[in-house]
């Protein structure tokens, strides 16, 4: 069984289900990669990893272990980290605070941890004393996958990390995601890019309307006609 | 020596009252954007709390002064003050788990928050009543002047005295050091910073692990404070009535909102902002026209642009051309 799991998870926001027996899993030092168009419930199916909205069929294990009731809180202290879609950093304080807030629960020294940050990211060691908001796309996303990673997670959820940044800046984002998966943290990513992120995929999910229409490894997606026909493009 | 005298007149009766005033609405603004910030709301009770907090310490005040207990010099009402903060914080968290909690958890939208500390401020005003009176209160004593008009005008020879109470500079030191110790709160403390997190992305704030029940236990005891600080030096350096602290709702809440609600920097400005444009367009400029203008001559009228009793409208013009051009205040704040 994978170190991550969501099975056959169906849920939404209180009114109708988004999603409908969704199943997406993560495995040690893997990514997995997301994809699927606008409105599939890619961020639905992230939260309901994460314990952000109820599911009412369906579980979340978490290294064998059923974590399905916790907070997602109780999520962060058990290894699980997520930088959501949008509003993933706070604006108002400097790189490096936001580290230190990332690390909040931690009571050790944080300090070789925001170095190892830093050594990931250089430009936020350059700017670490500037406010986050005043940063570049690009600049805020390295910020937000900064802060997650300071609780030393286990496993780390992107949702969309690279949306609004350049194709250079999202293949030096793809180049660190790798770095960290390297690392053996367990990578669960939406991607708007299909192609590149597919690209560097060890598994895939494509997800349409809150239902799994293919699974299989990063690769072999690729290769699908049908897959490739309906969500890459051609 | 005209000259000396035309700026020794504008200090007395403008810089020194102002920055005085200034201080004080700046304490009670800090309090606003504060609960603003974090809690999310405008808090129409906070004049009133600020008439709760002082009244606390004018009753310790009167008790310390039963027992002969002062600080020579210095008013009591300083050595009051912790007591009153003290009981002022107990009743705004007492408020908060009665009133507040439940809307929190209700996830309630933001005026309905606002409908309810109007409910607060109805009750504390009523409190307030019944405890001490509707009537001013007098509770300062210890040295009244830091420097006399009779004692300066004999030691510089100038036709002008320059006046300052001990309240006045009581209130710029208090601010100052108030001030500085919520600066460093914020940006050094991990609690301070948490704060900071919260009122920037609550969601992430929760995400990152921080816990929401003492981010706004903590608020609630600094805004406690900071009203119960600013209307006790108010109160030295006016009087304490009831009602007046009422209306001290408009010019601190304009005051935060021309600094930008939410950011404390701004709160400080806007209230010396507010402070001087009070002062100023109410000030009789006929004096000071004499001095400046060549020979004997003076104007007939006061020149007095407003009189004291419209005072209020000043607030209220700055703070409708702020919303008007620019929403999110001097400093960048939230967007009211
Ligand atoms: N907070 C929310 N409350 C209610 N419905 C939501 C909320 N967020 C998203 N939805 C709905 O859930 C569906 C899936 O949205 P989402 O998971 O954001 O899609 P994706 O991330 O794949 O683009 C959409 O129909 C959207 O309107
Ligand atoms: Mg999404």
């Amino acid at each position: 069984m994978s170190f991550l799991i969501g099975e056959k998870m169906t849920g939404g926001y209180g009114g109708a289900d988004i999603l409908h027996d969704c199943t997406i899993a993560a495995d040690q030092g893997e990514i997995a990669v997301i994809v699927g168009p606008n409105g599939a419930g890619k961020s639905t199916a992230m939260k309901a990893v994460f314990g952000m909205l109820n599911i009412h069929s369906g579980r979340v294990m978490l290294d064998g272990e059923d974590i399905t009731a916790l907070t997602p809180q109780a999520r962060v202290a058990k290894g699980m980290a997520f930088v959501p879609q949008t509003s993933n950093v706070f604006p108002t304080m400097s790189v490096e605070e936001n580290l230190e807030m990332g690390a909040f629960l931690r009571r050790d020294n944080i300090q070789e941890t925001i170095d190892q940050v830093y050594e990931l990211f250089p430009i936020l060691g350059d700017k670490r004393r500037q406010n986050a908001g005043e940063l570049s796309g690009g600049q805020r996303q390295q910020v937000a996958v900064g802060r997650a990673l300071m609780t030393q997670p286990k496993v780390l959820m992107l949702d969309e990390p690279t949306a609004g940044v350049s194709p250079i800046v999202m293949d030096e984002l793809f180049d660190r995601i790798i770095e960290v998966a390297r690392t053996g943290i367990s990578i669960l990513m939406v991607e708007q890019n299909a192609r590149q992120a597919l690209d560097i995929a060890d598994k895939g999910y494509v997800l349409v309307q809150g239902r799994n229409r293919y699974t299989d490894t990063g690769q072999a997606l690729m290769n699908n006609p049908d897959v490739r026909k309906s969500f890459l493009g051609g | 020596m005209e000259l000396l005298n035309a700026l020794i007149l504008m200090a007395n009766f403008v810089l020194v009252p102002a920055l005085a005033y200034g201080s004080q609405l700046a304490l009670g603004a800090l309090g606003v954007t504060l609960i603003y910030g974090i809690l999310r709301f405008s808090n129409f009770a906070h004049g009133d709390t600020m008439a709760f907090g002082t009244m606390a310490v004018i009753l310790f005040t009167w008790w310390f002064q039963s027992m002969g207990i002062n600080l020579g010099p210095l008013p009591t009402a300083l050595l009051a003050l912790p007591f009153g903060i003290a009981i002022c914080a107990g009743f705004v968290l007492a408020t908060d788990k009665l009133v507040y909690k439940f809307y929190r958890q209700q996830r309630a939208a933001p005026v309905i928050y606002v409908i309810a500390s109007v409910g607060v401020m109805f009750v504390l005003n009523g409190i307030v009543r019944f405890i001490i009176g509707p009537d001013d209160q007098a509770f300062a004593d210890g040295e009244r002047f830091i420097v006399r008009a009779r004692s300066f005008k004999e030691w510089t020879g100038l036709e002008e005295g320059l006046t300052i109470k001990v309240s006045q500079g009581i209130t710029v030191i208090t601010a100052v050091l108030v001030v500085a110790a919520l600066f460093w709160f914020l940006n050094r403390t991990r609690t301070g910073k948490s704060m900071r997190a919260f009122s920037d992305n609550e969601d992430l704030a929760l995400l990152s692990g921080i816990n929401p029940d003492k981010v706004v236990m903590v608020t609630w005891i600094i805004a406690a404070a900071l009203a119960t600080i600013a209307g006790t030096l108010y109160g030295l350096d006016k009087s304490f009535k009831p009602f007046t602290y009422f209306q001290l709702l408009l010019p601190i809440f304009a005051a935060a909102i021309v600094g930008g609600l939410g950011n404390p920097l701004g709160a400080i400005a806007g209230g010396y902002v507010i402070a001087f444009s009070e002062i100023m367009v109410t000030y009789a400029y006929k004096k000071f026209i004499g001095y400046m203008a060549p020979g004997d001559w003076s104007p007939d009228s006061l020149l007095q642009l407003l009189g004291t009793n419209y005072k209020f409208s000043v607030s209220f013009v700055i703070l409708l051309l702020v919303l008007l051009l620019r929403p999110t205040g001097l400093f960048k704040g939230k967007s009211v």
